[in-house]
């Protein structure tokens, strides 16, 4: 062992903390879509291989599309970071199982272009890339994003309605039951059909302190407690079938939870969670979609550096002399 | 507020060791937080002896210091300051023969006799100042302008790898406790509080072994950082809050560390002026980490012949803890009276402080203790935006350094508040 020579006084001096915490930014992405792979597998699972099409159309050209516009623009290529990937795949489990495979590639084009590169990259986009995507597709081509399948093992495979579908459109479908909703034997988008597979996720998202139980909690609850209240005649709507038939699960862990676009305190939070929940029953209810999770999620982005403006923490010290809280 | 991976392990067991004499010290003229000594009492080729004192001034925030060896005066002039970087120092050459002045001890009843402003006088001429890292004066700490009724002993130790504080109540209790009598004394309170994180089993059980008056308790705390900090240790104590700007007498309470506690009865017991202390050295690279009595002065390469040798180059000296410490330039640093520990990091264990975007992902908000939003002071700092700085006021920043340590995005938010609060202060 050569000995370690002391006159050299060549240290490493910066600034304090000296240690730190064994946790990164790219690490949580990629670990996020780990979580996330289960439920996109239960899509594909329910829906057949086409929804895997679909799937690694959307990532594929999101990572291009990040890929063009970061070398656009001069800037440090993030590929790798995850964040490209996870909005492709999120994007996608927010697409019927049904539609054409350049619909997912222009919808992913426009939620990393539009939606998040436009703005700076990671960390500056205000709304939720994925949701931005999926707006715009459904602006733009809602036939084909309104063309549902049933799981493959029914007769009638195709063209069929969402659980929310049949009960706006007063539709004579049998309604499904709990128990289908829950393992996904339903109609609906690719990732938000397997409530099972998306809550197992989002309780390791939450133990892992990933997501905080703010929002996600909020947003179902109010909801499910307003479509309970108002659904149909007071106190008579249906909780459970209110928050697992739609995107509700799927939306209020891993699209409202985006950082980026979320309030940053546990009062915003909460605030942010009410909001989208409340959202989401009014345009189920009144708007002209049956379901509004997405667009209740981007309302309420736009709404964040106004909730942040005025959810700021309660400082130490702040109120004089304080006995107990 | 969160807890850390402790890292106390390596020197926990290790009974407080004297170091070696060193050949020369290097005391600086400040080691406190205030103004410098600017009376210097001692010339170039002086001859002094242990426990004189140096310098000290007529006015203002100070605290006098003291030589910690016997021998001739060689220098004053400019030298390495852990701290500061450089600033004035008297440096001493050893004569060997380590002569004292003659201490004042004192009987506990002819302490009982004694005035509180007098103690006091004995407690400001010892030089002593807060041991935990602050160097605030200790004699200010104990003359509040308002009255205060509980007092704390801090005994929190919340840095991780320290170990200085645990040690001397493990193997000085009966001294601290004397200690504990004379602040009781000065302050007059009506209840002093021993505050310990529950990491610390056997200082507990010394305390409790103890058979202390019934107005004193212990409080065993969770382990937590900062909980050390004054104002953190208030709250999780007391459940109250100093107003911002303000000092804990204004919640009528006084702290004092361990340590300092420790030099207070020394001081008036003994008659000891604050001429060394405990250092925890420590670091993954030392064949022989420990717990320290280190004259003042003595610079980190003298102290290597007690805890080395080295098993590794090591990359990064730090004083004080790893969360707020300070990393050296030079081996050649002082120990001063603040120094609570020395930190030898190899490579492998360097931060990597990437600085990438900020994700928003607001856990530095979540752990902030002073609760206020680092990450947004930070993308202000960054932006030159003082205003905005200002407006989440950042002068509550505690500088704990918890929102660094737990930022995925390896984002150095503590060094951008310390930025933007040197760009704000009034000049």
């Amino acid at each position: 062992m050569p000995k370690p020579d002391l006159n050299q006084n060549n240290l490493v001096v910066n600034s304090a903390p000296h240690i730190e915490i064994n946790d990164h930014i790219v690490r949580r992405m990629w670990v996020t879509l780990l979580i996330l792979i289960p439920t996109g597998v239960a899509g594909v699972y329910i829906f057949g291989i086409r929804a895997a099409y679909v799937i690694i159309v959307s990532i594929i050209t999101s990572i291009i599309t990040e890929f063009v516009c970061q070398r656009l623009q001069g800037r440090e290529t993030t590929i790798l970071d995850g964040s490209a990937v996870l909005t492709g795949m999120l994007l996608a489990y927010n697409l019927p199982p049904t539609v054409p495979l350049w619909i997912a590639a222009v919808g992913s084009f426009f939620a990393v272009a539009i939606g998040k590169q436009i703005f700076g990259g990671l960390g500056f986009n205000i709304f939720n890339p994925a949701l931005v995507g999926r707006a715009f597709l459904m602006a733009s081509w809602p036939k084909y994003m309104t063309n549902w399948a049933n799981p493959r093992w029914q007769v009638d495979a195709v063209s069929s309605a969402t659980p929310l579908g049949v009960l706006k459109e007063k539709l004579s479908q049998p309604l499904p039951t709990y128990w289908d909703m829950f393992i996904g034997n339903r109609g609906g988008c690719i990732g938000e059909v397997c409530v099972a597979a998306l809550l197992i996720g989002a309780l390791i998202l939450i133990a892992l302190r990933y997501i905080s139980w703010q929002i996600p909690l909020t947003f179902i609850l109010t909801t499910g407690l307003l479509s309970w209240i108002f659904g149909k005649g007071l106190f008579k709507g249906d909780f459970l079938f209110s928050i697992m038939a739609g995107g509700v699960v799927l939306g209020a862990f891993f699209m409202a939870t985006d950082y980026v676009t979320a309030p940053l305190t546990k009062k915003g939070k909460v605030v942010f969670g009410i909001g989208c929940g409340f959202l989401t029953f009014v345009i189920r209810k009144w708007g002209g979609y049956p379901e509004g999770v997405s667009y209740a999620i981007l309302m309420m982005n736009a709404a964040t550096p106004l909730i942040d403006r005025f959810s700021r923490t309660r400082k130490y010290g702040w109120k004089k002399c304080t006995k107990g809280r | 507020m969160l807890r850390l991976k402790e890292e106390k392990e390596l020197t926990k067991n290790c009974a407080v060791v004297t170091s070696k004499l060193p050949s020369k010290v290097y005391i600086p003229l400040i080691q406190h937080f205030g103004k410098p000594c600017d009376k210097i009492l001692v010339r170039v080729g002086d001859v002094v002896k242990r426990g004189q004192m140096l310098a000290a001034s007529d006015s203002g925030l100070f605290s006098p210091i003291h030589s910690s060896i016997s021998g001739k005066v060689i220098s004053i002039s400019s030298y390495i300051h852990p701290n500061l970087g450089k600033a004035n120092a008297i440096i001493i050459e050893s004569d060997g023969r380590d002569e004292s002045i003659s201490f004042n001890s004192r009987s506990k009843e002819k302490i009982d006799s004694l005035k509180k402003e007098e103690i006091i006088k004995i407690i400001f001429d010892a030089g002593i100042v807060g041991l935990g890292g602050a160097g605030f004066p200790t004699h200010i700490k104990l003359n509040p302008s308002k009255p205060v009724e509980t007092f704390i002993l801090n005994g929190a130790e919340c840095e991780p790898y320290l170990n200085v504080d645990y040690r001397i109540m493990v193997e000085s209790i009966a001294e601290i406790v004397r200690g504990l009598e004379i602040i009781e004394k000065i302050l007059s309170v009506k209840q002093i509080i021993v505050a310990i994180e529950d990491n610390k089993k056997e200082a507990i059980d010394k305390f409790q072994a103890m058979l202390l008056p019934s107005h004193w308790k212990i409080k065993v705390l969770r382990t937590r950082y900062p909980q050390g900090g004054e104002k953190q240790l208030i709250k999780s104590v007391l459940d109250r809050e100093v107003p911002s700007g303000g000092l804990p007498f204004d919640v009528g309470v006084v702290v004092h560390n361990v340590g300092t506690v420790l030099a207070i009865y020394q001081a008036v017991y003994e008659g000891k002026p604050l001429y060394e202390r405990i250092v925890t050295v420590t670091g993954k690279c030392l064949e022989n980490p420990g717990n320290f009595l280190v004259r003042i002065g003595t610079t980190v390469r003298d102290l290597l012949a007690d805890c080395g040798p080295l098993k590794k180059e090591p990359a990064k000296v730090v004083f004080g803890g790893p969360m707020m410490g300070i990393a050296q330039y030079s081996l050649d640093a002082p120990v001063i009276k603040t120094t609570s520990g020395i930190i030898f990091f190899t490579s492998e264990e360097l931060t990597k402080r990437e600085n990438r975007v900020c994700c928003r992902c607001a856990r530095c908000i979540d752990v902030c203790p002073a609760r206020i939003m680092p990450a947004i002071i930070a993308m202000a700092a960054e932006k030159e935006r003082w205003d905005i700085a200002r407006e989440y006021d950042v002068f509550d920043c505690i500088e704990c350094g918890l929102c660094s340590y737990i930022c995925p995005a390896k984002r150095d938010l503590v060094h951008l508040i310390k930025y933007a609060k040197a760009r704000l202060k009034p000049k």
